[in-house]
């Protein structure tokens, strides 16, 4: 019935900006009928941002899309096609696309059928629940046979794995609108072996019926087996597409990775620190004698690397919740400004000072003079765009503002700085300015253990660990860190 | 089989239930002749308007928003329905529309903005009183003969007040947690932006709870006055907190859009009948707002021990 050549869905010169970060430059993709396309890149290569936009949640800055072939399954052979200007989730889900988001997003507090009925809006009326029971069970037993749900559970009771279960279930479930493309962004994160496997095999059954299928997944192997291409991104763009035969472990990773260039300058002057003495913060992030363990030495600057969301962050805060434990002074970076970092209501000397609020009292009171003498002081030190230190924080652009939350880490007394990837939507030259004080406070004797998903940064660390997973699974010291490396230890090894 | 039978969910929902027979037993214990017609229509006098803001809190509780004007609206609902209602009735009920519109609005307007309800609802609470006193400066005024009439109704076996309950508690119920809308009503609170993504309007869920919050305000005021017969603009001021206490005490949760709307009217009863309590322990009124708070404590610590028998459960 499909013409198998035209593309189902087809992208071009798509762009996507967040502020000054440019997270799609000009992407261009086609996927055709009856295939399943494998999208690997590291962080921040925009697949997330490219899955989104192509599901109509985020609108994208520039360029085209059109949808080819026949609307809504059901209607006329009518040419459809959308522009970036009246795509959204409602006419994403008339083209038939459906997304299983990384994020679980179920309604905890509905059961599996009523899950499932918010799904299908056509699913009302008398007995809608036995239908949606019906519909969302019979999916389950056809993907994951021995799933063991039952449709009246509430979602918050399962576990996580059923959790994703139901939601994949879910978006392959039809009922008046047909499926043409499934978006399955790291579907297998919480599942174990068996299960994926079980998924892999419908993914692989759903594209032979003639359904496209675009799989996100850090299991190289997993991406390599059940896809017919592989499209790698890196640095909002597409570098490599091919099909998925013509790829191995080995050269995916080297295609994700940035072409070699200056590691030697790095390198040559690196000195460790290490040989002076015992480590004074040691950690093992997995809590098992599963990974090795992270050691900080005084002076060094240490980096946490691996894809988002492998424990970096808990790791970062279990640290800084033990620091009285460890009797250690630490100040922590938060990397999300809004939520955790700013304090929004207060001036930009407040935001600094509230660091080290301890040294400024006298009396018991607050020294204002002093305070207002220290965010003056951090203002010249580190080029805090503003006027006036007592203008409100938001007047700041993002890039001044995440300053002035490193001048409240580095004005405080704290000789130990942890930092959970500060430098999300900083402009270059902001983070040029920052790098050089980290340098220059390192120098001085701090510490810093930093999280950062950009691979550039961690090329001013001393000593880089990698993530996965939870637990620490590469050490490199600055002379050996190359991205290869980096990207290898990332990306799982099938057991 | 057994273990169905103490599952923590079961209990949880069971647990209104509970509170109430417990508190009801004991006010048989203190009073027996408490055990009639006459005393259960007594005891339960005002439970229904009571229910009916605490219907009115659920709805908005349920879109993880808190109101803390629905006891000036009822105040309002109640002065306009002693002068304009009773004097010029098309008149009367008119306003009474324009009062669930606006509560209609006001949703909107807090999903729009992206205001804290606390803030909108707070500030408009002044807003009710200044109308109700406007409409009513001194109280008085006469409640609409067919209002008092249908509140005073003589039913058979069991007082008025029980049957209405029960019918009101059924048919939200089934409004809200049987019916296929519902469901994604309820969704709002849980996952909003899994609601949104599945393309469904958020604002008109927003706009669908507070109008309904508006109209089981406007039933709370009307049945209090036909209670009452007269009025005052101060005379629903503690539903407020009477009301969210009774949605907490029927099993319902601040976020999340965990509510359950037979729970709410146990709740509204258990709270009503928890003052005539402690006035047959001859409690002092001066103690009873500790005393009614002492008992709201107890049955959340009933639930906290419940939720963490099954938070040990292995998943």
């Amino acid at each position: 019935m499909n013409d198998m050549s035209k593309p189902i869905v087809k992208l071009s010169s798509v762009e996507k900006s967040f502020g000054a970060v440019r997270a799609l430059d000009g992407v261009d993709l086609d996927i055709l009928p009856g295939e399943c396309l494998g999208l690997v890149g590291h962080n921040g290569a925009g697949k997330s941002t490219l899955m989104n936009i192509l599901a109509g949640i985020q609108k994208p800055s520039a360029g085209f899309m059109d949808f080819g072939g026949d609307g809504d399954g059901g209607g006329g052979g009518e040419r459809s096609s959308a522009t970036a200007a009246n795509y959204d989730v409602s006419e994403a889900r008339r083209q038939g696309i459906r997304c299983v988001f990384q994020e679980l997003s179920l309604c905890p507090n509905l059961t599996v059928a009523e899950n499932a009925r918010i799904q299908h809006a056509s699913i009302k009326g008398w007995n809608w629940r036995g239908r949606a029971s019906e519909l969302i069970l019979a999916q389950l037993d056809q993907i994951f046979p021995n799933h063991g749900i039952s449709a009246d559970e509430l979602v918050g009771d399962l576990s996580i794995a059923k959790r994703q279960m139901v939601e994949i279930a879910r978006a392959f479930s039809i009922v008046d609108q047909n499926i043409r493309l499934v978006i399955l962004d790291e579907p297998t994160s919480s599942l174990d072996a068996l299960v994926a496997e079980e998924l892999m095999v419908h993914v692989r059954r759903f594209v032979d019926s003639g359904g496209s299928c675009v799989l996100i997944s850090h299991l190289l192997e997993e991406v390599l087996e059940t896809s017919d291409r592989i499209l790698v991104m890196r640095d909002g763009g597409v570098v490599d597409s091919r099909p998925a035969a013509e790829f191995s472990r080995q050269s995916l990773v080297e295609a994700m990775g940035s072409v070699a260039k200056d590691e030697a300058v790095h390198g040559r002057d690196f000195n460790s620190k290490r040989q002076q003495g015992t480590p004074y913060l040691s950690i093992d992030p997995s809590g098992a004698q599963r990974g090795i363990a992270m050691n900080a030495h005084k002076g060094e600057i240490v980096g946490l690397a691996g894809l988002s969301g492998h424990g970096q962050t808990d790791t970062l805060v279990n640290i800084y919740n033990k620091r009285r434990r460890y009797g250690i002074d630490m100040a922590f970076v938060a990397g999300d400004r809004q939520s955790d970092g700013i304090f929004p209501l207060w001036t930009i000397g407040q935001n600094i000072s509230i660091g080290s609020i301890r040294n400024l009292l006298r009396f018991g009171l607050l020294d204002l003079e002093q305070e207002a003498k220290l965010a003056e002081q951090w203002r010249q030190k580190i080029a805090i765009r503003t006027p006036n230190v007592n203008d409100n924080i938001l007047s700041l652009s993002g890039g001044n503002q995440q300053k002035a939350l490193f001048a409240r880490a580095l004005g405080s007394p704290a000789d130990t700085i942890l930092m959970d990837d500060p430098m999300r939507g900083v402009d270059i030259g902001t983070k040029q300015e920052v790098y050089e004080m980290i340098r220059a406070e390192a120098e001085a004797g701090r510490t810093f253990i930093w999280y950062t998903t950009e691979m550039d940064e961690l090329k001013h660390c001393d000593h880089v660990y990698v993530f996965r997973n939870g637990a620490i699974v590469a050490d490199l010291t600055r002379g050996e860190l190359t991205e290869q490396k980096v990207l290898h230890a990332s990306f799982e090894e099938a057991s | 089989m057994i273990a169905q039978f103490t599952s923590p969910r079961l209990l949880r929902s069971l647990l209104p239930a509970f509170s109430l027979t417990v508190i009801l037993l004991a006010i048989f214990y203190l009073q027996p002749r408490a055990m009639s017609y006459f005393g259960l229509n007594l005891l339960l006098n005002l439970a229904l308007p009571i229910a009916f803001a605490t219907l009115a809190q659920m709805c908005v509780i349920t879109v993880n928003d808190l109101d803390l004007g629905i006891g000036a609206f009822v105040g309002f609902v109640a002065c306009v329905g002693v002068t304009w209602l009773n004097d010029q009735p098309l008149v009367g009920i008119l306003i009474l529309a324009a009062c669930i519109v606006a509560y209609g609005a006001m949703g909107a307007l807090i999903h729009v903005r992206n205001l804290p309800s606390i803030v909108v609802t707070l500030g408009m609470s002044f807003v009710w009183l200044g109308l109700a006193l406007l409409v009513l400066p001194t109280p008085g005024g006469k409640a609409p003969a067919i209002v008092t009439w249908v509140m005073k109704f003589k039913t058979p076996l069991v007082p008025m007040t029980i049957y209405a309950s029960i019918a009101i508690a059924l048919i939200v119920h089934v409004a809200l947690k049987r019916s296929a809308y519902g469901a994604v009503l309820r969704g709002v609170g849980g996952n909003p932006q899994s609601v949104e993504r599945a393309s469904w309007s958020l604002i008109r869920a927003k706009i669908t709870m507070y109008a309904m919050a508006g109209f089981f305000g406007v039933l709370s005021g009307i049945s209090l006055i036909g209670l009452t017969s007269a009025a005052d603009a101060n005379i629903a001021l503690r539903y407020t907190l009477l009301s969210i206490a009774g949605v907490i005490l029927g099993g319902g949760e601040f976020v999340g859009g965990r509510i359950s709307p037979i729970g709410a009217v146990l709740g509204a009863i258990t709270l009503t009948l928890a003052g005539s309590f402690l006035s047959f322990l001859r409690i002092s009124p001066d103690w009873q707002i500790g005393a009614q708070g002492a008992i709201l404590i107890i049955v959340l610590a009933l639930r906290a021990l419940i939720n963490r028998s099954e938070a040990r459960k292995p998943a």
